[in-house]
């Protein structure tokens, strides 16, 4: 029983993680139809810029802070001098994101160099609860709350403001939106920008049950991509669903089908590529 | 008669290699209603597209309140004041009719004493103000229809372009649409209005042009070429 609930807690911790990498990929490939496989990579570099505000001493909430607006600069600087350019070229933006991807891991290896890096967490959410006898890490319990937090504002965001509005209607017919007065462009600079910060805000929260280390970014590709796919691309509730029916497929596989542990994650993935390639939530297939 | 507030001057237009504009020219004076007719594939829609900025004339150019523009983005022409109501409508269908109204609010500083916003809206089509919470892709074809106008007009627009408003709509509704063009008329907005039925034009425009194979092949006010005067079968076919 204690490891089911065990592997539960670890589940629904692991689903808070998933939602904060997959939401930005989610928004930047369902708004924009961008396949960003540097995705990843910008989770990482969020992690690694995480550690270097920690190492100057700066409060731990603040570097989560920086690490998304520094990452949301580089997402935007990415959109504007690169992505822009190769609009509506699916294969030249998979290229091109997937070079960025090497690229950013290579400077992260050249700067904080192949050694794992633990990132401690905030000392006054340090230690557990504890709930009817079960013992819950106070952290882990913070990121589902943040996650969750975060799912509502980005939620409220698209469906209930004009700049939500604006987003939607430029995804439905952008030509249209630009006849209208809309500046789809600039708009689609800043969904790029928010989706880049997501995943900065993700990995530096993330350092402090995953540590930092290289190759976190292409561990956690793969994970965002299923979760999408999952999901429906675009779909804020599907990737908040994905992300938990994924973190608990994982935590429960690895323990119970350990050598089987790709299949039990990717198995779901072709058959609701093949079933309902639009996903859960999605409005239009891959 | 006012100054143009939109002129086309020896506007050539491509769709890839073919020519579906030559030398297309003609102005909108401040005030008026243009009636811009000819048969299917004459290149109405086209000169729509350009002067919403959509295709960019290969020659010639444009010009927007005596200014001209060879190469302008759809977006900053919209700033400008010059709203579409395209062909088929093209509502922002997953948005609710609300959504679709307020993405294209604006109070631009030409805008007078009684300004579009929603409750002008919704006075002048009241089925709008019913259905505000509706998505919009779920309305009847005459409601996207007053929809795509009332957006429209919510950006306080200076010059209208009409892209077949009755086109697909039931009798009634094409009365409805018509009421409401020469309505905005009334209150002085310069507007162009594309149309397949002759008939329709005639009774509420103030001038006409002619459209065949990409070319002007006929302009002048509508009294001077109304159809009880003058035989316009050879352009537009019978009616």
């Amino acid at each position: 029983m204690t490891l089911y609930i065990i592997l539960t807690i670890n589940s629904i911790t692991m689903g808070g993680l998933l939602f904060l990498l997959s939401a930005g990929f989610s928004l930047i490939f369902g708004l924009m139809r961008i396949p960003n496989l540097a995705h990843g990579a910008l989770f990482m570099l969020g992690a690694y810029f995480g550690v270097t505000f920690l190492r100057m001493e700066v409060n731990f909430w603040i570097a989560v802070i920086f690490s998304g607006v520094a990452l949301a600069i580089i997402g935007g600087v990415i959109e504007r001098l690169l992505l822009r350019r190769l609009a509506g070229q699916e294969l030249a933006q998979v290229l091109v994101t997937l070079g960025l991807a090497f690229i950013i891991a290579d400077v992260c290896l050249l700067i904080w160099t192949g050694d794992p890096i633990p990132l401690n967490a905030p000392e006054s959410l340090r230690g557990v609860e504890r709930f009817f006898g079960i013992v819950f890490p106070r952290y882990r319990l913070a990121v589902v709350v943040i996650a969750l937090i975060l799912a509502i504002g980005l939620w409220f965001l698209l469906e209930r403001t004009r700049l939500g509005a604006m987003i939607r209607a430029s995804v439905d017919d952008p030509e249209m939106a630009r006849v209208t007065g809309i500046r789809v462009s600039r708009l689609f600079t800043i969904v790029f920008a928010l989706g880049a910060a997501l995943a900065g805000v993700g990995g530096v929260l993330s350092g402090p049950i995953l540590s930092v280390y290289p190759g976190l970014d292409a561990e956690m590709l793969p994970l965002a991509l299923i979760i999408v796919i999952l999901g429906g691309a675009g779909s804020l509730p599907g990737a908040f669903l994905g992300s938990f029916v994924i973190g608990f497929i994982y935590n429960f596989g690895q323990v119970f089908f350990p050598d089987l542990a790709y299949v039990v994650l990717f198995l779901p993935m072709l058959l609701m590529l093949v079933l309902r390639p639009q996903g859960l939530f999605g409005k239009d297939p891959l | 008669m006012g100054s143009n507030v939109l002129a086309l001057d020896g506007v050539s237009a491509y769709y890839g290699d073919s020519l579906v504009l030559q030398e297309v020219s003609f102005s909108l004076g401040e005030g008026r209603l243009l009636g811009l007719l000819g048969r299917n594939g004459a290149g109405k829609s086209t000169c729509m597209n350009v002067a919403a900025g959509l295709l960019s004339p290969r020659n010639g150019h444009l010009e927007f309140f005596g200014e001209t523009v060879t190469e302008i983005k759809p977006e900053e022409l919209a700033h400008l004041g010059v709203s579409l109501v395209p062909q088929e409508r093209r509502i922002f269908k997953s948005l609710t009719v609300y959504e679709n109204l307020a993405v294209a609010a604006r109070q631009p500083p030409w805008t007078h004493r009684d300004p579009w916003e929603f409750s002008t809206v919704f006075a002048a089509f009241p089925r709008l103000g019913e259905r505000h919470k509706q998505v919009a892709g779920s309305l009847s074809g005459g409601e996207q229809q007053m929809l795509a106008i009332a957006r429209a007009l919510m950006s306080n627009p200076r010059i209208l372009l009409m892209d077949e408003p009755s086109e697909g709509l039931a009798p009634q509704i094409v009365m409805e649409v018509i009421d409401t063009v020469s309505r905005l008329k009334e209150q002085g907005l310069s507007i162009i209005l594309v149309e397949q039925n002759p008939k329709l034009v005639f009774g509420i425009a103030d001038d006409i042009v002619i459209l065949n194979s990409g070319r002007v092949v006929l302009t002048g006010t509508a009294a001077d070429l109304n159809p009880k005067n003058l035989d316009l079968t050879e352009y537009l076919g019978i009616f």
